[in-house]
């Protein structure tokens, strides 16, 4: 195998700022890296964007206000059916979350370091959801978000494992939310690079001529595999961007309508 | 056995799990689509739940995933 497929995950200091020590985790690295660069590059494009969408409000929109009230108004309506009435609350920070992920996903598709792919980053982001979901369950209704646990209706013998299982599946949404969107990534650009270098690998063995030119067709079609595969990534750069935020959604409509479906 | 060797062959068992997840999202999408053409009208709404289906049970399988990626590189 010519090339690792793993090693496109590997963070590399770009400045050193040397370590220094926190009170709390010890000696720490501090350095500007490229999942840093990358990070601030999606920040970037997200802020920029938005701005290009917005600079020039028509009633009539042109290209970029389009885009950019589709994507808005995706967002909407979905915060709106799933949360309700409270939805425009939290629009924000859904809509937030939903396009720094998509525009890390995409850039990291096509031009910079795949931050994504960083179970750091996607952990971040679920123990940030998880919580605010906390946050806002213990400000809403006190202790008694801990009904959230004790669905109604259930038969009291079977109280106690119901509480539980709906414990435990509390617990692992976080891991779940984090794990999705990292395992995703980290999958589709594994793919992506073994194909790669299939490429590469049957195209250097074609060039000794004779039998070995069989490997023509083989290097054709991994070619046309990585197309393929990155058309797929691209799907799964938006879906798993607008997954978290329905994810999202239903886990703060849990305790914004606790003990009442609307 | 070779310690190294049981690792490789460990990591490709627990990759098997995925078999489970590409079950489960087959028959999401299958049944959405045997719903969706018996009342093509109700299609639209249900597209948010179908995508949360699917990605729910793929989580599952994308835990199986990360774990022989783990067992192999960690």
């Amino acid at each position: 195998m010519a090339a690792d497929p793993i090693e496109q995950f590997k963070i590399e200091k770009l400045v050193d700022f040397g370590t220094v020590n926190l009170p709390v985790f010890g000696k720490s690295d501090l350095a500007f890296t490229n999942s840093h660069l990358a990070m601030t590059i999606a920040f970037v494009m997200v802020v920029g964007f938005l701005t290009l969408a917005t600079s020039k409000m028509q009633v009539v929109p042109g290209r970029w206000q389009i885009v950019g009230e589709t994507l808005f108004g995706m967002i909407d309506n979905l915060a709106e059916s799933i949360i309700g009435h409270d939805g425009k609350k939290y629009f924000p920070f859904v809509f937030t979350v939903f396009m720094f992920i998509l525009a890390m996903n995409v850039l990291g598709l096509m031009l910079t370091f795949t931050v994504t792919s960083q179970l750091a980053i996607t952990a971040t982001f679920g123990l940030i959801t998880i919580g605010l979901v906390l946050i806002i369950g213990f400000v809403k209704h006190g202790l008694g978000f801990f009904k959230l646990f004790v669905p109604s209706g259930v038969p009291i013998v079977l109280l106690p494992v119901i509480v539980l299982i709906e414990f435990v599946s509390f617990l692992l949404r976080p891991v779940t939310l984090a794990l999705r969107l990292f395992g995703n990534m980290l999958g589709g650009h594994v793919a992506l690079k073994v194909f790669a270098g299939f490429v590469v690998a049957l195209g250097a063995m074609s060039a000794a001529g004779g039998v070995s030119l069989l490997g023509l067709p083989g290097a054709a079609l991994s070619l046309s595999m990585v197309v393929a595969l990155t058309a797929l990534e691209c799907l799964v750069a938006f879906l798993q961007a607008f997954v978290f935020a329905v994810l999202t959604c239903i886990y703060l409509n849990d305790v914004v309508n606790l003990g009442h479906v609307h | 056995m070779d310690q190294e060797a049981a690792k490789q062959i460990g990591a490709g068992l627990a990759t098997l799990g995925m078999i489970g997840a590409g079950i489960g999202v087959g028959n999401i999408f299958g049944s959405f689509l045997t719903g969706a053409l018996r009342n093509p009208s109700a299609a639209a709404s249900q597209i948010g739940n179908l995508f949360v289906g699917a990605a729910l049970a793929e989580a599952l399988g994308i835990l199986s995933f990360v774990l022989g990626i783990l067992l192999k590189y960690g």
